[in-house]
């Protein structure tokens, strides 16, 4: 989580705690909802069935550092309690360790709004499902510094993997990696032929090393370039949601590759620096809590609509959060956010069609 | 008057003269309270004694007695100088930090006197390499008066039991809290810094608690800058006696065996925080 954004949101709910994350632009966001039984003991409310679960979020830094080093704390400590205390302004970590000793952390919390992004695995059009050390393995051949990477279906089921390389670049300055993955490495493969989509590698790192640790299927849902890719890890007691931005092709026909399996690079969004700066300036004038038309993708206040598994799935277990699906479903196209891009001087921007994918609390 | 690369034969003309097998023995004991440039040494029968103060309100103490080394005169009663702690550390451990099994700095020491400098031989490998450091008028030491009658509140801990504590001590805050109480919590370090308080409580039936005698509550606060260079001592200790008087003065001793499994002491005396605010306790 902390590859994503700076602060923790904490949210105790019945079906569990959710621990969440959102970066600055709002084009990732990430929770990790750990259930009940994950649990020694879990109590979400303290007053009463009356009283509303309280949320809070916290610097990240100051939770990170409570669990700095991870084999000594393997070592040491026995078991962690966490206790919510509203009256005292104060989340209260004690690690009980060995030899007796126990170490309590009172962090400082700040209230927020809920924190939820609005996604919805199955009105994707592609999914993937293959074991993390699969993915992890593809993932190592590009550099710690590789910003965005393509993620496309060619043909024979193969899926590839492929640097993304942006517009500016000169082509006989620029190295292009690219690997395929057969069918059979994956679980299960349910692509639109010809589909990809460009997200952010480094946010996505976090969650493999995370996903490969714990030995764990990851699942990619996706659909056309523009429109976001979720990344879902389930267990029986933990259920992890990654939510990232895509690049989106302003052009209407995205190149499939040809028929030799050799793919062309696909036309990176001529304007995309152009969206970048009107969405920026839709951004400073906003700034004062000005009308947003809700937003498609991430919406602070509208809930997550209720999901089925998809059938392609292989024995996952969803838990539900009940919800409201939210209302006009979105007419302005999703613009994706990466940090690094290069703003060019440009032609009056379209008028702005961001969206933001979390609204600010204040906002509201 | 020709300069000789020969250690002298005899010590008598020395006011101090010494001789160690294992330079390591002095190096690592000095760098356990290294956290100034100079420090003042003094010499008696008994041994030797380095000294290092910051802010008239801390003051660390390496004792190095004399049946550590292998020759140890001192000609009067006590010699005293002041020197540069940096240099002679790095004059100790000329041949390298890292210690290889089975290869150990031999040193030869010797003080003409006052106004003369340090005179170092150390030898590695039929190496010798030679050393002078000049030494000063030895400053005032504080007194911190400190005696075993006064102390109000006295632990002993197994070293081991605070390594990572200290190691991981939250230094965004300005002060360290120590408590000490015969009532729960026993003894509790606390630290108040920019992510919030933290509290880190050892109870009394801890088997990392060899003693405890604690006959009244006290809370006091000492500045972590101060504390944290005790770190260093820390890790190279197997136990610590923590211990305050009425005052609020702290003493910590920490007990260092070192590789011929000599017991060698360390202590760190210190002030308690005269700015005090209301504590969150």
């Amino acid at each position: 989580l902390s590859r994503i954004g700076d602060e923790l949101y904490l949210e105790p709910t019945e079906s569990g705690l959710s621990l969440r994350a959102v970066n600055s632009s709002r084009s990732g966001f990430a929770s990790f909802l750990f259930a009940p039984l994950f649990f020694q003991l879990y109590e979400p409310g303290g007053a009463g069935p009356e009283a509303e679960l309280f949320r809070c979020k916290v610097h990240m830094k100051s939770f990170l550092g409570i669990f700095r080093s991870l084999p000594s704390l393997e070592k040491s400590v026995g078991k962690c309690l966490i206790l919510l205390k509203p009256h005292a302004s104060r989340l209260v970590l004690q690690l009980h360790c060995k030899h007796g000793v126990t170490k309590t952390h009172n962090l400082a919390f700040q209230e927020c709004e809920r924190l939820q992004a609005v996604f919805d695995t199955q009105s994707c059009a592609s999914h993937l499902c293959a074991p993390a050390r699969v993915l992890a393995e593809a993932v190592v051949h590009f550099p710690l510094t590789l910003a965005e990477v393509t993620l496309g279906a060619g043909p024979g089921g193969k899926i590839s993997l492929r640097n993304y390389v942006e517009d500016e670049a000169e082509p006989s300055k620029t190295m292009v990696t690219e690997l395929w993955l057969a069918e059979d490495e994956f679980q299960s493969v349910a692509v639109a032929p010809g589909s990809h989509i460009t997200f952010c590698l480094k946010e996505f790192r976090g969650l493999l090393s995370f996903a490969e640790a714990s030995n764990l299927p990851l699942t990619i849902h996706f659909d056309e370039p523009g429109r976001p890719v979720i990344f879902t890890l389930d267990d029986t007691v933990l259920e992890v949601h990654l939510v990232l931005a895509t690049l989106s092709d302003l052009d209407s026909n995205s190149r499939a590759p040809s028929t030799n399996g050799v793919s062309h690079l696909p036309a990176p969004a001529d304007d995309f620096a152009d969206d970048l700066e009107s969405y920026m300036a839709a951004m400073e004038t906003s700034e004062g809590g000005s009308e947003r038309a809700p937003s498609p993708t991430f919406s602070l206040h509208a809930r997550r609509p209720a999901q089925s598994t998809p059938e392609e799935e292989e024995a996952e277990e969803e838990e539900e959060e009940e919800g409201a699906v939210p209302g006009t479903p979105p007419h302005k196209k999703f613009r994706s956010l990466f940090f690094g891009s290069v703003m060019t001087p440009g032609r009056p921007g379209l008028a702005p069609t961001q969206e933001v994918l979390a609204e600010d609390s204040e906002g509201e | 008057m020709p300069f000789s690369a020969q250690p002298p034969a005899s010590g008598e003309r020395y006011a101090l003269s010494a001789s160690l097998d294992n330079a390591r023995h002095l190096s690592s004991l000095l760098r356990a309270v290294h956290f100034q440039d100079y420090a003042t040494c003094l010499a008696t029968a008994s041994g030797l004694r380095v000294t290092v103060e910051d802010a008239k309100c801390i003051q660390a103490n390496a004792f190095i007695q004399a049946e550590i080394f292998q020759e140890f005169s001192v000609r009067e009663e006590s010699v005293m100088f002041r020197i540069s702690l940096s240099v002679l550390l790095d004059c100790l451990t000329i041949f390298g930090t890292s210690s290889l099994p089975g290869t150990s700095t031999a040193l030869r020491m010797c003080y003409h006197g006052y106004g003369y400098p340090l005179m170092l031989f150390l030898e590695e490998g039929g190496v010798v390499t030679v050393c002078k450091i000049n030494t000063q008028e030895p400053d005032e030491l504080l007194d911190f008066d400190f005696c075993s009658t006064k102390v109000v509140n006295k632990i002993i801990l197994q070293s081991e039991g605070l390594r990572e504590a200290f190691a991981e001590l939250d230094m965004t805050s300005e002060v360290l809290q120590i408590t000490m109480s015969p009532d729960k919590p026993y003894f509790r370090l606390s630290t108040f810094g920019n992510a919030g308080s933290a509290h880190l409580d050892y109870p009394r039936d801890s088997d990392l608690m060899e003693a405890f005698h604690c006959n009244q509550t006290q809370t006091n606060r000492y500045k972590i800058s101060l504390l944290k260079p005790s770190t260093k001592a820390l890790a190279l200790s197997c136990k610590v006696s923590i211990r305050t008087d009425a005052q609020g003065f702290l003493s910590l001793q920490y007990m260092i065996r070192n590789e011929d499994g000599q017991i060698c002491f360390v202590e760190y005396y210190c002030c308690p925080d005269e700015n005090i605010t209301d504590a969150e306790l």
